[in-house]
């Protein structure tokens, strides 16, 4: 981000870490009451997964996170084996992440930026 | 530059070098994942040396507290020596045995006095130390300060390790070793007027009963309800106290729940306490939430609670694992069998020369 002017970047514009803090538990929440993905979910420690959460709106929101796709294939592996998660799971999660953005009053562009962003990691998630 | 000691050996930082990124420079290979202080992969412990309030942005403040940072964040300002949380040894002092009295049949009250200093909130838990080395962990029901001595529910086990020599080898003015403290079940109010929720089964009492201490202690004025759940009225204890005691404090109120109410009795409600408590609090949005006891219900509890509102951040647990459930990890609990009301926890029992894990 070192050559986008300061202010500038998506990240910037969503309002930074205080988006990403406000945005982590309604996404969280919607993710848990969802049917169609709460299952993958089941019986992991809610703390850490809510660091996961954050790290990856941090990323889809533009912001400072490295992640790798080996970290995201190396994650999501034994889900894809074990639960088949696919594309209409990623599709839910990319849709409950707009609908977060939507509730916090986030323009519909850049809730296509951000899904444009989430959009990058799809092929490493479902490890293909 | 400063050193980092971490298993014993040193390294030099470079300036402005992160822990993560000096230990890995070294060829010492720690957990991480994101690098940017988001994903808390890579936490560890500060034993000497104090982490700069950067590299602690996000963490519990139980945690924060107790010198838990982020190395991937931490660019050091003084020499520091730090370990990774399952590697931790806690400190372990003598504590002199004060009281040792029935709370009812198979509950036993030991008050303790430590032999040196022992800063606690009340609600944490202990680790308390078999001759033999095994270890069990016990919350604590004393308020953070005014009281004298260290207050633990023991729930004695048929064939319980440490439970049995407690009950039976431990006399008012004997010594016991004790280790801690840890966890975050305790009184934190963001302000005097949050609402606070507390649901405990059996001796899950222990820590509510702290956090109603100290919440009283400072003046809270929000309400505070504690709903207390056993099998049968048999299995509850201090009723007559509670009650007096919500009686004489006009925001705090008290709910014994039964799952049988064998004695037709109009003065507990019926059902577990998580599910009388999310009954009659539908919208738990702005409200702290504690919950101490059987494990299953911990976990169930927690994602209702936040999923009615509640900020995860706000809901504080205190899940009482098995001993023999030590080896079985926790993500696999799916399948565990459905033991209720058993008082001694996992987390130090799995590795009794290292510190329970704290609470994450």
């Amino acid at each position: 981000m070192g050559a986008i002017p300061a202010g500038q970047s998506l990240y910037e514009r969503l309002g930074g870490e205080a988006a990403v803090n406000a945005a982590v538990d309604i996404f969280y929440r919607k993710v848990l009451a969802d049917d169609r993905i709460n299952y993958f979910f089941e019986g992991v420690d809610m703390d850490k997964q809510a660091a996961k959460q954050k790290a990856f709106l941090t990323f889809a929101f533009g912001g400072p996170n490295q992640y790798s796709g080996k970290d995201m294939r190396v994650g999501h592996r034994h889900l894809v084996q074990k639960l088949g998660l696919s594309d209409v799971h990623f599709d839910a999660v990319v849709e409950n992440l707009a609908a977060v953005l939507t509730e916090l009053g986030v323009s519909g562009d850049m809730i296509q930026e951000v899904a444009a962003i989430a959009e990058t990691v799809r092929n490493d998630v479902l490890d293909r | 530059m400063p050193d980092i000691t971490f298993r014993g050996q040193t390294y030099t930082a470079l300036p402005a070098e992160s822990v993560l990124d000096a230990l890995t420079r070294h060829g010492v290979s720690v957990p991480c994942s994101c690098r940017n202080g988001v994903c808390q992969t890579c936490t560890m412990k500060a034993e000497k040396g104090a982490p700069p309030a950067a590299a602690q942005e996000g963490l519990r403040d139980n945690l924060k507290q107790a010198g838990y940072f982020l190395a991937c964040m931490c660019k050091p300002q003084a020499d520091m020596t730090v370990a990774l949380p399952t590697e931790v040894i806690e400190p372990r002092i003598s504590a002199q045995v004060s009281e040792k009295s029935e709370l009812r049949p198979n509950i036993l009250r030991l008050r303790l006095r430590a032999q040196a200093p022992f800063l606690f909130r009340g609600g944490q838990f202990i680790n308390l130390y078999h001759p033999d080395g095994s270890v069990r962990s016990y919350s604590i029901a004393s308020a953070s300060l005014g009281e004298s001595s260290i207050e633990l529910h023991v729930r004695i086990i048929l064939g319980g390790k440490v439970s049995g020599w407690l009950a039976a080898d431990v006399h008012v003015g004997d010594s016991v070793t004790l280790g801690g403290p840890h966890g975050d079940c305790y009184y934190q109010c963001s302000t005097l007027d949050q609402p606070l929720l507390l649901i405990g089964t059996g001796t899950g009492l222990a820590p509510l009963l702290a956090v109603i201490k100290d919440a009283l202690l400072q003046g809270h004025r929000g309400p505070i309800h504690l709903f207390h759940g056993g099998r049968t009225a048999a299995d509850l204890y201090l009723i007559k106290e509670m009650r007096a005691l919500a009686q004489a404090n006009a925001n705090l109120s008290y709910t014994p729940c039964v799952v049988e109410n064998t004695a037709q009795d109009a003065g507990y409600a019926l059902g577990s306490p998580a599910d009388v408590a999310l009954a009659t609090y539908k919208d738990l949005k702005g409200v702290r939430v504690h919950l101490c006891g059987n494990p299953d219900m911990v976990r169930s509890c927690k994602r209702k609670a936040f999923l009615a509102g509640a900020a995860l951040k706000e809901i504080h647990t205190d899940p009482f694992e098995a001993a023999g459930g030590a080896v079985k990890p926790q993500a696999a609990d799916a399948a565990a069998p459905q033991a209720l009301q058993i008082p001694d926890r996992s987390a130090a029992a799995k590795a009794p020369q290292a510190a329970a894990q704290p609470a994450y």
